[in-house]
């Protein structure tokens, strides 16, 4: 039986030859999506902002009447509640942002919530809540500080268990392709909008071990090259480094995209930004493993001598008893 | 590298399928797959409440709140002291501003004495002294409460309203729920299977604070109109539920009841009305001194106050001496129920907000089971048709690494009794994908190996040999990715981080150590010159 082969054996594709105009687009692209985070905001989801999202059932109707529902919960005068389509047809949820006079009122959100639902099941005798997120300002805040702490933390963390296991050059071009994901992940919230919520941060820890995985098969290829090839120039020696590790990179990219795809298409709607969000991301961490991480080992200044220990005077002595010089 | 001896075979082996084993109960009850009675008590993985339906509940108490009441209390403490010394100490000028107790003493000469009436109260029952005295201008004396004192009255409170919390809620007659303190001022609580998330809001918002207090025949409608109360007297509304609500009451402060004194409450009905009502009985302390009351103060009326609301403000028309007594006040059997739990239980020692709530109706968990299910199983085919047709026979090799890997998870998650959340689905599903990059790696490196014109012994052990480093790293990372997760995370999060963990592990000895003793007993007993790799 012939065996399925994604790469060609002799694939030599000179990634690095594109590397600056890479860059160029890659530095514009994590300056505009931290632009964007900053004007335009992250929508942030109950979790964050406070609030609640209830999510229900119409059990007597084929189809939620979502107009109706944004127009009844409009009167309650807590701003725009965003109501959408969730799962089946007549299904629905119900989002609504703690209005900030509010939030420092723990019980205020739940007060809300109570006459959101008595609002709506009061137009609608057949709709079923089917979960109910609540979440005061208090807490919601405090979501908002430890999900930043554990970024900061796992960016640093990660990036110093390379610097100790590889060389310092390493660890430094590891952060940067994860601050690379990481900016460019919030760029993408941003910028759509797209709801930012607690899941969105697991996923985006998810989508930094995950880019962490591509970085290091290609840095301990590069390591290993390093010392194989000292005469090499770098650039070439990471463009063989890369192709070397590219039927891997592939075959792994598209296993985790045929166990995430099904997820997308057929798993529970509460999972879909989850995962969606760690779909993208490895788009995004095996490109930046590619272009951020490796590159920028060159500019770092690593050479084939870069990481050859020192030779000690009792190691040119070996040598010389051996006649080697 | 491919040296495998029997005992490490055996220990392989038998790791392998005991920890796979395991996962049967848990597999059995995720698909409602009745199993054999001997196996009811094997341990089993516990679904979130994402996943099984139920109500994920946030409480917080304010500090604040404690610092007042104790303040209140130990005002009351004081006078009696003060009054109780022989002979008795004059004091006026009382004041509770600025959380601090002031009073001035009539007379200077009683300062020493005050301050031995004082002793207790100042040291409390702890080592440090729970509050600070100073006198000044030499007769004004000021309890300061000190932060010890402070901390250990929030941390006295938090524990007894655990207690009432768990009460209240063993009284719902829900299966298994879960009261855990979390920080100073949290209490988390966790009920799965929950039908009527209301109701258990309903039940532990109120403090259930009850109090028989006289009302001040002497107040003037015009007065408690507007709020103004006689010298000895304050005003307290109606609550909304009652047939008076909007309304007002003038009551004595002092020489009532207090709802502590209670041993039962139950709903019952009222025999001339039918009408829903609370019988509640008190203990023989508390019976004696409501017999006093109602005895001395026969046709007037008296106010029941909860959590200062007036329910409602029947007339003493005879001595009640049997140390039982009915509450009335617009009730409906459910509301009747639950202020008897409230009343049974006992009031909690401060107000307990619901800073966080997260529901999930049982239908919705069930329909995320079965999704994340056919999800799982939809993507994992895919991944298994991938690597055989990628890598043949190793192929097969990694599937069936693949499938003792995830039940290997289940069942160490079911051993160590954690919690599986609908996010902790994605999470089985980046392990897939993690656990089929190591064989990937191991593949790629031994096709290049034997490219280069390895032998295919030598290929395959350099494979594995020169890959482990890179897998060995990649966990690292991901671990300590995992481990912040889990550290920051909260409830579903933590399901997520606690299979990526777990995975990790298993991925490992699955992936690595597990298809290499497969290859190695194959290499072993066909010794081919050739493979398809």
């Amino acid at each position: 039986m012939k065996l399925l082969k994604l790469v060609p054996d002799d694939t030599n594709i000179k990634f690095l030859k594109w590397r600056m105009p890479f860059y160029v687009v890659s530095l514009l692209l994590i300056a505009a999506s931290w632009a964007l985070v900053l004007t335009k905001g992250l929508n942030y989801g109950v979790d964050f902002a406070g609030g609640q999202e209830i999510t229900g059932t119409f059990e007597q109707e084929a189809e939620a009447p979502v107009g109706e529902l944004r127009e009844t919960l409009s009167t309650l005068d807590y701003g725009e509640p965003v109501i959408q389509r969730f799962g089946e047809a007549n299904q629905v949820s119900i989002r609504v942002r703690l209005p900030d006079d509010v939030s420092g009122d723990p019980a205020a959100a739940n007060r809300i919530s109570e006459e959101i639902i008595s609002t709506v099941t009061a137009a609608h005798a057949d709709f079923r809540v089917d979960s109910n997120n609540t979440v005061s300002g208090k807490v919601s805040g405090e979501f908002r500080s430890t999900a930043l702490y554990a970024l900061l933390a796992a960016m640093l963390a990660i990036s110093l268990y390379i610097w100790i296991r590889f060389e310092w050059q390493f660890g430094v071009g590891a952060l940067f392709a994860l601050f690379h994901d990481v900016s460019l992940t919030l760029g993408m919230f941003a910028l759509f909008q797209l709801e930012f919520s607690l899941q969105i941060i697991a996923a985006i820890l998810a989508i930094i071990g995950y880019s962490l995985n591509d970085t290091i098969v290609i840095y301990d290829r590069i390591r290993e090259n390093l010392k194989k090839y000292r005469k090499m120039p770098v650039p070439e020696l990471l463009d063989l480094s890369v192709n070397e590790t590219l039927a891997r990179t592939v075959m792994t990219s598209l296993t985790l995209l045929v166990a995430l795809v099904p997820l997308l298409l057929f798993g529970p709607a509460s999972l879909f930004g989850l995962v969606a969000a760690i779909t993208l991301g490895i788009f995004v961490g095996t490109y930046s493993s590619v272009y951020m991480a490796a590159p920028i080992l060159i500019w770092l200044g690593v050479t084939g001598d870069s990481f050859v220990p020192q030779e000690t005077l009792a190691d040119r002595q070996d040598r010389k008893a051996r006649g080697e010089v | 590298m491919l040296d495998f001896p029997l005992w490490k075979r055996l220990t392989l082996w038998i790791s392998t399928i005991v920890l796979s084993l395991l996962a049967i109960p848990s597999i059995a009850a995720l698909t409602n797959t009745p199993l054999p009675d001997f196996l009811d008590n094997a341990p089993q993985i516990n679904l979130g409440l994402d996943l099984a339906g139920g109500s994920h509940i946030l409480l917080e108490a304010d500090p604040a709140q404690v610092a007042e009441q104790r303040l209140e209390s130990t005002e009351e403490t004081m006078r009696q002291l003060m009054a109780d010394a022989d002979p008795r100490i004059e004091i006026g000028d009382v004041s509770t501003a600025d959380g601090r107790l002031s009073f001035m003493l009539d007379s200077p000469a009683d300062i020493d004495r005050a301050r031995d009436e004082l002793s207790n109260v100042i040291a409390g029952t702890g080592v440090v002294a729970e509050w600070q005295l100073e006198v000044l201008d030499g007769n004004r004396m000021v309890l300061t409460p000190t932060e010890q004192g402070l901390d250990t009255a929030v941390e006295g409170a938090m524990e007894s309203a655990v207690e009432v919390v768990r009460r209240r809620i063993d009284a719902l007659g829900t299966r298994e729920p879960t009261i855990i303190r979390q920080g100073d001022n949290r209490i988390v609580v966790q009920v799965p299977g929950l039908e009527d998330p209301q109701a258990l809001k309903d039940l532990l918002g109120q403090t259930a604070n009850l109090e028989f207090k006289l009302v001040d025949a002497q107040a003037l409608p015009t007065d408690i109109a507007q709020g103004v109360a006689n010298p000895g007297s304050e005003i307290v509304p109606y609550a909304a539920e009652s047939d008076f609500a909007g309304q007002f009451e003038a009551v004595r402060r002092l020489g009532g009841i207090r709802g502590d004194t209670l041993t039962g409450a139950q709903q019952s009905f009222d025999q001339q009305t039918n009408e829903p009502v609370v019988s509640i009985q008190f203990d023989p302390q508390g019976g004696a001194r409501f017999a006093q009351l109602s005895t001395e103060n026969v046709g007037q009326r008296f106010a029941i106050i909860l959590d200062d609301e007036v329910i409602s403000a029947p007339v003493f028309n005879e001595p009640i001496l049997g140390g039982s007594a009915q509450i009335s006040g617009g009730f409906t059997v459910e509301t009747a129920n639950n202020l008897a739990i409230q009343l049974r239980s006992g009031a909690l020692p401060v107000d307990l907000a619901v800073i966080e709530e997260r529901t999930v109706g049982p239908d919705l968990g069930a329909d995320s089971i079965v999704k994340g299910g056919i999800a799982m199983g939809v993507g994992s085919l895919l991944v298994i048709l991938l690597m055989v047709a990628t890598y043949g026979r190793f192929g097969v090799y990694a599937t069936a690494a693949l499938i003792f890997n995830v039940l290997m998870i289940l069942g160490i998650m079911a051993f160590m009794n954690t919690t599986l959340t609908l996010p902790g689905i994605a999470g089985f599903v980046l392990t897939i994908g993690a656990a089929v990059d190591a064989n990937v790696l191991i593949y790629e490196r031994i096709r290049e190996e034997r490219k280069r014109g390895r032998r295919v012994v030598a290929a395959v052990e350099t494979g594995y040999k020169e890959a482990s480093r890179a897998i060995y790293d990649a966990n690292m990372t991901n671990f300590i990715a995992g481990v912040l997760l889990f550290l920051f995370g909260s409830g579903p999060i933590r399901g997520f981080a606690v299979v990526l963990i777990i995975g990790l592990f298993t991925s490992v000895f699955t992936a690595v150590t597990l298809t290499r003793m497969w290859v190695a007993m194959w290499l072993k007993a066909k010794r081919p010159s050739e493979i398809h790799i």
